[in-house]
């Protein structure tokens, strides 16, 4: 027995099956919602700890934001009452594809001690390439305070990947300011 | 109806990639890898196989008007929840898919299946009709997505293959590499189909539909095929033959 399509008939149709539907969503929201959270956290807890080290408080609980720097988020690491460094997640909007999204850990004085890219669009094999080690080893123990971050075409110290200079450009930016908040946010 | 044939005929001779074209903007999106080609067709059979269920119980009660709202409804919903188990229990994957994941509601394979199928048939075979179809499509997905990795990152499922990896062809795992790699297995694909139909057409003298709507001969075809075949035996046979045997044959 087919239901013939009445107006009322297809009105409580369709309401009948949006309600169950929106009822089945909400029961998988509810359940991967504390999943997802935590996932998040730890994801940020992890990228942090990639970059800093040493620390004994959780940074991303003391998180802060400059107001001269929209957009970036300052992790500082103690180990008891001793400042040991800062991360900073950091962007330039400036990528061949898109946004570069990183994540960079200074020391104390300001040498950079970690790098890991958290997101970007760049092209695969050419640019995509900054997330390997080849690229981003060379920013370990690397002193902004007396080398200039950029590209070594823009007189700067840093080696840019090949025929990727714009993916390059756009992470020494993003590295740049993260250091420039860090120089700003000093004394904390 | 027949169990096997609804299962099988995903695989070949209604495979959604290579012989429907059905759902090529997953195919042509996520395929640069064999595993992101694995996930994708994967989690499009869970969709297909939920939506076929679900049309099939409830076909009835559909008012024949407003079915395809309701199936886009029940696919939706399906697609989401999906994608929210997806990311809470395989995050690194469904970072992976991203943007292809909620885009599944949008695949023409789904809704035709529903549309085509579950809609007319029982639950059992609207479920073997899911099963067939979607592991066909993870198949094409797969074979696409191994394709394009060994060729543009010289690497399967990851493992880095000798020779090739220290040196590989970029545009392969790059949209147009995409186009490119797909149209090779088309290609491979119709040439295997066109074969078996032939095969088939001159066995029984007629054309024979029985991979994908559209037969690639026609009767005329299929006929002289058939003639050209017979001559040619019959040349051989007489080549092969004696002459003194096939006068003596001639003369009785």
């Amino acid at each position: 027995m087919k239901i013939e399509s009445t107006l009322p008939n297809m009105f409580i149709v369709l309401t009948a099956i949006s309600l169950v539907s929106g009822a089945a969503l909400a029961f998988t929201y509810g359940r991967t919602k504390p999943v997802l959270e935590e996932l998040n956290r730890r994801k940020k807890v992890q990228a942090v700890a990639e970059v800093v080290e040493g620390f004994t408080n959780v940074p991303t609980d003391d998180a802060y934001i400059l107001g001269d720097f929209p957009g970036l988020e300052l992790y500082p690491a103690f180990d008891g009452g001793t400042d040991v460094g800062t991360a900073v997640r950091s962007f330039s909007p400036n990528g061949y594809g898109g946004p570069v999204e990183i994540m960079i850990g200074f020391d104390a004085d300001g040498v950079i001690t970690g790098v890991s890219v958290l997101s970007h669009t760049e092209t695969p094999g050419l640019g995509a390439k900054m997330t390997e080690p080849g690229f981003l080893s060379q920013f370990m123990g690397f002193d902004p305070g007396r080398a200039t971050l950029a590209v070594t075409k823009d007189g700067g110290d840093i080696d840019a990947l090949t025929a990727a200079t714009i993916s390059s450009r756009a992470f020494c930016e993003a590295a740049q300011r993260a250091w420039s908040a860090v120089q700003a946010g000093g004394g904390r | 109806m027949n169990l096997r044939s609804e299962f099988t005929k995903g695989f070949f001779k209604e495979n959604p990639v290579f012989v429907l074209l059905l759902g090529m903007c997953p195919t042509l999106g996520v395929t640069s890898s064999a595993f992101n080609g694995l996930g994708m067709g994967l989690a499009t059979t869970m969709v297909l196989l939920g939506s076929n269920v679900v049309v099939a119980l409830i076909k009835n009660l559909i008012p024949d008007k407003v079915r395809i709202p309701a199936f886009i409804v029940v696919i939706a919903s399906f697609v989401t929840i999906i994608d929210l188990t997806m990311a809470a229990y395989v995050p690194a994957l469904h970072a992976q898919l991203g943007l292809f994941i909620p885009l599944i509601v949008v695949n023409c394979i789904i809704l035709g299946r529903t549309e085509a199928f579950a809609s007319k048939s029982g639950l059992l075979v609207s479920v073997i009709d899911a099963l067939g179809m979607g592991l066909g499509f993870t198949m094409a997905l797969v074979l696409l997505g191994t394709l394009r990795e060994i060729l543009g990152n010289g690497t399967v499922f990851t493992v880095a293959i000798p020779v090739i990896s220290s040196n590989p062809m970029l545009v392969f795992i790059m949209p147009a590499g995409a186009f490119l790699a797909l149209g090779f297995l088309i290609a491979g694909v119709n040439a295997l189909r066109s074969r078996f139909e032939l095969a088939a057409a001159i066995r029984s003298g007629e054309p024979q539909f029985r991979f994908g709507a559209v037969p690639l001969f026609d009767a005329t075809d299929a006929k002289r095929a058939a003639e050209e075949l017979a001559a040619k035996k019959a040349a051989r046979s007489a080549a092969a033959a004696p002459p003194g045997a096939s006068e003596s044959k001639e003369g009785e």
